[in-house]
């Protein structure tokens, strides 16, 4: 085939050639979609009022994390008049840019819970997440009773924060060494009610 | 295609046929798990009491076992398998470095048996099918790239000069999940068990979406193609309909694909620029997707006889007409309007197993029922009979799935977007989740079929490797035909047979 004039025919016959083409081909959208966002991000001012999670909530949210809570419940309040009528205001980019991972989810089997804080009492959200049945009977949420019994671990959430310090978070000394007296003795219930309770809370302050 | 006239001469050098039949028998166990895994799921959706109030067995830390499992545990080892298959008879030579094809499967087994033992314990990224966390990630990485050094080993030393089609689909498939993979998950670590991404908010969407709807096109597209492009004109028994055509869907799929990630983000917080870009690339991704499919079912064109002879064939062609389907489907749900109804809603579910129950896992079985006997030197496969009952349990419980989950998705749509006349909304969300109980029972019950399916197929799989053990002492001598004299230049692509 070494006569071959066709124009693609060297590709055909090259592995080297085939796999540099294909790198970048594949890379163009990637490149094209991805890095002016990368590179915009620090123009991205935080919301007013929005801070980095204190040592309660980010333990909380880490607990949010773990289980999974995403795979059922969304963060972002879609820009379409139907959905800021059931949950609020829409998600802004400013409100979610201390989110690592971001938790917008991809599917609702529970409802949005960005603007979830304040609606319902500490109580109720306790009781909800040990069993949701016993507020909410047609609910198929599963119950996460174990959280009741899980201590917080300070020195973990100190070393979490020095690590999000680390990629940009403005996490002051005190901020980290205050972890120590807000974990102390707490339960991962308490944690992730702090963290639930304080969802959309800087877009309902704000003027 | 390869298939060399039977008087070729033999060469003395042997396809590595070990590494395949291990890979084969891989993906027959991860299947039956992972699929194990998602009835598990849809069962605890229709009745929380399976929960049975223990951590590790809870929906939301289970789920993520259904997806690895199936995707990356069963896929990944179906594609690695046929993957190392194809090459070797498309480029009529040996694999090479068999020491790295042997690492490749034992890497790959260890990654995700750790990822499916860690994630029930909350050990996750909780980032959507790259879940695991950074030390499994490594591991993962290194394996892949010990993949694609033995791929392209073995295609450098092919005996063909030009590298058949199937080819390229595979190698587009190592080269983008690699950099998938990597760019997704670059996180900083806390500990064993934690780590946290070094993109943030709407960035961290965008990589997510990038790295998530490309796993669907690279893994469980543009791999299965590959699949698909090898053993279709095989089991057709005439060659492609049109080898120029699957070269012009090859470069319109892997540039266009890579654009279409924002369409999982319509209407969120992320800039609006990207997701037109994403939703415009989204709708032209129905060329390549559609053009790939019709190539494949008419390469069936004159020889649909094969369906009442190889259930291979069926698998193979209901597997096309899915690929089809859910590709155009999901255009048309990356435009705006329809997004902002079925995004969220179970609709999204349907697509998704549309596409895997219906393309993904058909033409993975269709491939390795093809490819089992040839790799275990049987004549065919232990019983065509269990075929058949595959087939049917798999295509019922698809249609059971797609259809409870396709009304279900339509329906909560329409329920959340629901207003009285006064302006209000009319239904609360509560109310749509106990509307869409019944079709979780229906949903369960789909899968519940399909899982029984893929135990058949394990067994019969088990069964044919079993006539197959007893000649292990001595390795299966499968002798490598030498190359085919190239055609002239004119005859690329060579002629199609005449038609009767």
């Amino acid at each position: 085939m070494a006569h071959d004039t066709r124009p693609l025919a060297r590709i055909e016959q090259n592995v080297g050639l085939l796999a540099v083409v294909i790198v970048v081909l594949v890379s163009l959208g990637g490149l094209a979609e991805i890095t002016p966002l990368f590179m915009n991000a620090h123009t991205v001012a935080p919301a007013p009022g929005l801070k980095p999670y204190d040592a309660l909530r980010l333990a909380g949210r880490d607990v949010y994390v773990r289980e999974a809570c995403y795979q059922c419940h969304s963060q972002m309040i879609r820009k379409l008049r139907f959905e800021t009528q059931r949950y609020g205001a829409p998600t802004e980019q400013s409100e979610v840019v201390y989110d690592r991972p971001f938790q917008w989810g991809s599917k609702r089997t529970g409802p949005d819970l960005s603007r979830i804080g304040g609606k319902y009492s500490d109580a109720w959200q306790r009781l909800h997440l040990l069993s949701p049945r016993t507020l909410v009977p047609e609910s198929n949420m599963p119950n996460y009773p174990w959280l009741e019994k899980r201590k917080l671990d300070y020195a973990d959430i100190m070393a979490r924060m020095r690590v999000l310090r680390r990629l940009g978070d403005p996490y002051t000394d005190a901020d980290i060494t205050a972890a120590y007296e807000a974990t102390k003795d707490k339960t991962e219930l308490d944690a992730l009610v702090a963290y639930l309770q304080g969802l959309g809370a800087p877009a309902k302050e704000a003027p | 295609m390869s298939s060399a006239p039977a008087a070729a001469t033999q060469s003395a050098e042997t396809y590595d046929d070990h590494i395949v039949r291990l890979f084969l028998m891989a993906a027959a166990v991860w299947g039956v798990s992972g699929m194990f895994a998602g009835v598990l799921a849809a069962a605890q959706l229709a009745w929380p009491a399976l929960n049975f109030d223990i951590s590790w067995l809870t929906y939301s830390r289970i789920r993520s076992n259904h997806t690895f499992g199936v995707i990356f545990a069963f896929g990944g080892s179906a594609l690695m398998g046929t993957c190392y298959y194809v090459v070797q008879r498309t480029c009529h030579v040996r694999l090479a470095l068999g020491g790295l094809a042997r690492f490749t499967f034992w890497g790959w087994q260890l990654a995700v048996l750790l990822a499916m033992t860690t994630m029930p314990f909350g050990i996750t990224q909780s980032k959507e099918y790259a879940e695991p966390e950074w030390f499994i990630d490594l591991i993962i990485a290194v394996v892949w790239v010990s993949f694609a050094v033995v791929f392209f080993a073995t295609l450098l030393r092919r005996r063909i000069q030009h590298i058949y089609v199937a080819n390229w689909y595979y190698g587009a498939f190592i080269i983008a999940v690699a950099l998938l993979h990597i760019v997704n998950n670059l996180a900083i670590p806390v500990s064993w068990t934690k780590s946290y991404p070094i993109y943030s908010g709407a960035v961290d969407a965008m990589v997510q979406w990038w790295y998530g709807h490309n796993a669907v096109a690279f893994f469980l597209t543009a791999g299965f193609l590959g699949m698909m492009y090898y053993f279709v004109p095989r089991e057709a028994k005439q060659p492609l309909w049109s080898y120029r055509f699957s070269i012009v869907n090859f470069w319109a799929l892997i540039s266009i694909y890579m654009w279409a990630g924002p369409h999982h983000l319509l209407y969120s917080a992320l800039p609006d620029w990207t997701q037109s870009v994403g939703m415009s690339f989204s709708i032209l991704l129905m060329m390549p997707s559609l053009g790939s499919a019709a190539n494949g079912l008419m390469t069936f064109s004159g020889a649909w006889h094969r369906l009442r002879e190889s259930p291979a064939a069926k698998f193979m062609v209901t597997a096309l007409v899915f690929y089809l389907a859910a590709t155009l489907e999901g255009s048309l749900m990356s435009i705006k309007s329809i997004n902002a109804l079925s995004h969220y809603t179970d609709w999204t579910v349907a697509h998704v197993h549309s596409g895997a129950i219906g393309w993904v896992a058909m033409i993975t079985m269709g491939s390795l029922y093809a490819m089992a006997p040839r790799a275990l030197d049987r004549p065919e496969m232990h019983s065509k009979r269990a075929m058949e009952v595959h087939y049917w349990l798999h295509v019922s419980g698809l249609l059971l799935y797609i259809i409870a989950m396709w009304a279900a998705g339509a329906m909560q749509g329409l329920m959340w977007q629901a207003t009285n006349p006064d302006g209000s909304l009319k239904y609360s969300f509560l109310a749509s989740i106990a509307a869409t109980h019944p079709f979780y029972v229906i949903r369960f019950l789909g899968g519940l079929l399909v899982l029984a399916g893929m135990v058949v197929m394990a067994w019969n799989l088990w069964h044919t490797a079993g006539a197959a053990r007893l000649n292990q002492i001595k390795p299966i001598i499968v002798p490598i035909p030498e190359p085919i004299p190239e055609p002239e230049p004119e005859q690329v692509p060579p002629p199609l047979p005449a038609r009767g």
